[in-house]
């Protein structure tokens, strides 16, 4: 089977699709699938793969038929993982899927069965994490919060922040990814957004904040005093986008600091209760 | 006295309070409303000692009239006291949840004026919630000891889940430290949410609709190391919980003397982190790896290995269960392997369906090999090269440290984890030699 021709398809899942038609429609195996925004020179020749509505869809409803229930769930979350090359691991694993049927999805020795897995486990553990860290702020009755997250992450939360909010009109802006999630009222969808910049906080909204932030700071059970767990649970690159860290006013000696890293060592896990 | 104040006496006093979980109700709100709980929890933030904070945790009020002696908010305790309104109780909660700090409420209190009386403003608190704003996000309430049972039953409907703390293991220590409650004060209600939820669950059955009580079930909370209790005596208390008394969960807090008394131990012991962990892991293992109490510890040994986890004790005791093939085993042995969890013992079977496992496959499945290793089989065969004597597997386990402490004669006290205070410089020398030799 040749290897020697690598695809570059326009981005889009539906795309996707169209590369795992193609390597089986030219009986070969890519030796990457490309992205627009991959900006890689090879030697290696490229071939533009065009999305095609019809190939995508015979794709995609094979997916279910041969490779089980549980695959087009699967391998829509591992294309929104942040996995360098999950293109072509996607692309390998429905080959998998196609020889094997649904016992590909218990191949977890297999190396590509294995990464996809562990970059899907990525993507849920870094969506459960902001379902709790996500802060909003008010807006004049509309809430708004800001994350930057590694994975593509919104798809999985636009569920979790309807349920929890059904009345609300409310905005997530994911930097990292320009998009944003929008909803109101049984109604949501996720845009392409470049700059966003946030108005500023009124009175009541500052309040609220500042009330929050002394919370933070007096449930801590100074004797307890532990760093290293709070980070490993907690990881800092979620810090910036959070109330009780970020904000401009003052958050007291509690704040991190360099002098914490003294007293660092010999801290214990603290089992976390659910 | 402004919120800011309040917020900050009451959030103060509460936080010994070990509980901080939002797991075991599924809901979305309804039309009109706000809020939904997930079954498995969320965490909204952790505090700089590690603890996840996922509720707004606070007590109604911190003006108390009882007088038990470890307790911060006792009658005799010189502190500042103020009380929330039910409607800034719940006017704060909405303003933490909408803004997603938090994922509900855990409220508390102290006793004022009576039992009935404080059991009444929590009801006003969450009645509040759940009808006014028609919030659907999570609510742990603490059962007041001494309330009626009317109340309680009232309270339970409202709240996802609820609490009595034990406080401590044993009768003794009670009476001791805590003259106005009883044995019967803490089982009586403990019996009581019990009954109501077993009670609900055939209303259920019948009527889809009837409200449902406490839904995420009942935990308590108990205080290690204030008292001479043991780690057996504590760990076969919870088992006896969990079975007679269907608690979700136990939570341990290793004591931290916050108040002077001639009866506990000074200001400035350190807390028994430690051995706070080893009953955690413990508890695991009865909840989830089915063990029993009696296999962890025994009248003859009382307090658990300061070195090794409670499930690598049991294990290099009962080196005649292993190896364990990993390729053959059922699930409940597999999760008798250190090293080897509910997640990894989930993945091993899943896997060995298409394919024979190999060592090297173990470490895709998120099996910690360098434990596992001295336990486990992939086809008849072991990993080459490894000595199988229960000493050696010991020293392989040890970390550099805790064999430096082991090696060296060091006193006790100059670990950087006490493991107890009382009964002198926690386990002796000899004891420990004890555990290690075969």
């Amino acid at each position: 089977m040749a290897r020697d021709v690598i695809y570059r398809y326009d981005g889009s899942f539906e795309g996707l699709l169209c590369c795992v038609f193609e390597s089986y429609d030219r009986r070969e195996i890519p030796a990457a699938v490309l992205s627009p925004d991959d900006v890689q020179t090879t030697l290696i020749p490229e071939r533009e793969i065009v999305a095609d509505a019809a190939k995508a869809a015979r794709v995609a409803a094979s997916i279910p038929r041969k490779i089980g229930a549980g695959a087009p769930g699967f391998v829509r979350r591992a294309f929104l993982t942040c996995l360098p090359g999950k293109e072509r691991e996607i692309l390998l694993f429905l080959r998998l899927g196609y020889r094997y049927g649904p016992q590909v999805m218990n191949l977890l020795t297999n190396e590509t069965v294995h990464t996809l897995s562990r970059a899907v486990e990525f993507l849920d553990r870094e969506s459960h994490l902001l379902k709790g860290f996500i802060r909003f702020s008010e807006f004049n009755g509309a809430l708004a919060a800001e994350i930057e997250p590694k994975n593509f992450v919104l798809p999985l939360l636009a569920p979790h922040f309807r349920a929890r909010f059904p009345e609300e009109r409310f905005l997530i802006f994911d930097r990292a990814h320009g998009a944003a999630l929008v909803c109101q009222p049984h109604r949501a969808a996720i845009l392409p957004v470049e700059g966003l910049e946030l108005p500023d906080p009124d009175e009541r909204e500052r309040e609220t904040r500042a009330l929050w932030r002394l919370y933070y700071r007096t449930v801590e059970v100074e004797g307890r005093h532990n760093p290293v767990c709070r980070r490993s649970h907690m990881p800092k690159r979620y810090w910036n986008c959070m109330t009780e860290f970020c904000d401009s006013e003052p958050t007291g000696s509690k704040n991190p600091t360099p002098k914490d890293k003294g007293r660092e060592k010999g801290g214990l896990p603290f089992i976390c209760g659910f | 006295m402004d919120l800011f104040d309040k917020l900050k006496i009451l959030t103060d006093a509460a936080k010994y309070d070990v509980a901080c979980t939002s797991s075991g109700v599924d809901r979305a709100a309804g039309r009109g409303g706000i809020g939904s709980a997930e079954a498995c929890g969320i965490c909204h933030t952790f505090a700089a000692d590690g603890r996840c904070v996922s509720l707004l945790k606070v007590l109604m009020t911190n003006k108390c009239v009882y007088d038990c002696r470890y307790c911060v908010n006792r009658r005799s305790h010189e502190t500042p006291r103020t009380e929330f309104s039910p409607r800034e109780l719940a006017d704060l909660t909405i303003g933490f949840y909408r803004r997603n700090y938090i994922e509900g409420l855990f409220l508390s209190s102290g006793v004022l004026r009576n039992p009935d009386y404080t059991c009444e403003r929590m009801i006003e608190t969450l009645r509040i919630l759940r009808e006014d704003y028609r919030f659907c996000g999570y609510i742990h309430a603490k059962a007041i000891p001494g309330a009626d049972r009317s109340l309680i039953e009232r309270l339970g409907l409202l709240a996802d889940r609820m609490s009595v703390n034990i406080e401590l293991p044993s009768h003794q220590s009670l009476s001791l430290l805590a003259p106005d409650k009883s044995k019967v004060s803490i089982l009586g209600p403990m019996g009581g949410i019990r009954d109501g939820i077993r009670q609900n669950r055939t209303e259920l059955v019948r009527y889809r609709h009837a409200p449902k009580f406490a839904p995420a079930g009942q935990s308590t909370q108990m205080i290690v190391g204030a008292t001479p209790d043991t780690d057996y005596r504590i760990l076969n208390l919870a088992q006896g919980l969990y079975r007679n008394y269907g608690l979700k969960r136990v939570f341990y807090s290793a004591y931290l003397p916050v108040v002077e008394n001639s009866l506990l131990p000074a200001v400035g012991t350190k807390p028994p982190l430690l051995r706070e962990h080893r009953l955690y892991q413990a508890d695991w293992l009865l909840r989830y790896y089915g063990f029993s109490a009696d296999e962890l510890l025994d009248p003859q040994h009382q307090t658990f290995n300061p070195y090794v986890d409670p499930k690598c004790n049991w294990a290099l005791n009962h080196m005649e269960a292993f190896p364990v093939e990993v390729n053959r085993a059922p699930r409940e042995l597999l999760l008798r392997v250190p090293g080897i969890g509910v997640t990894g013992a989930k993945r091993i079977l899943t896997a060995r369906r298409t394919a024979s496992l190999r060592p090297e496959d173990l470490k895709k499945l998120g099996v910690v090999l360098k434990r596992a290793q001295y336990f486990i089989t992939c086809n008849g065969r072991s990993v080459p090269g490894l000595r199988l004597t229960r000493d050696s597997i010991l020293r392989a386990l040890l970390s550099a440290r805790e064999l430096d402490l082991y090696s060296r004669d060091l006193p006790w006290e100059d670990a950087p984890q006490q493991l107890s205070f009382f009964g002198g410089p926690g386990p002796e020398r000899e004891e420990v030699r004890k555990w290690l030799a075969t």
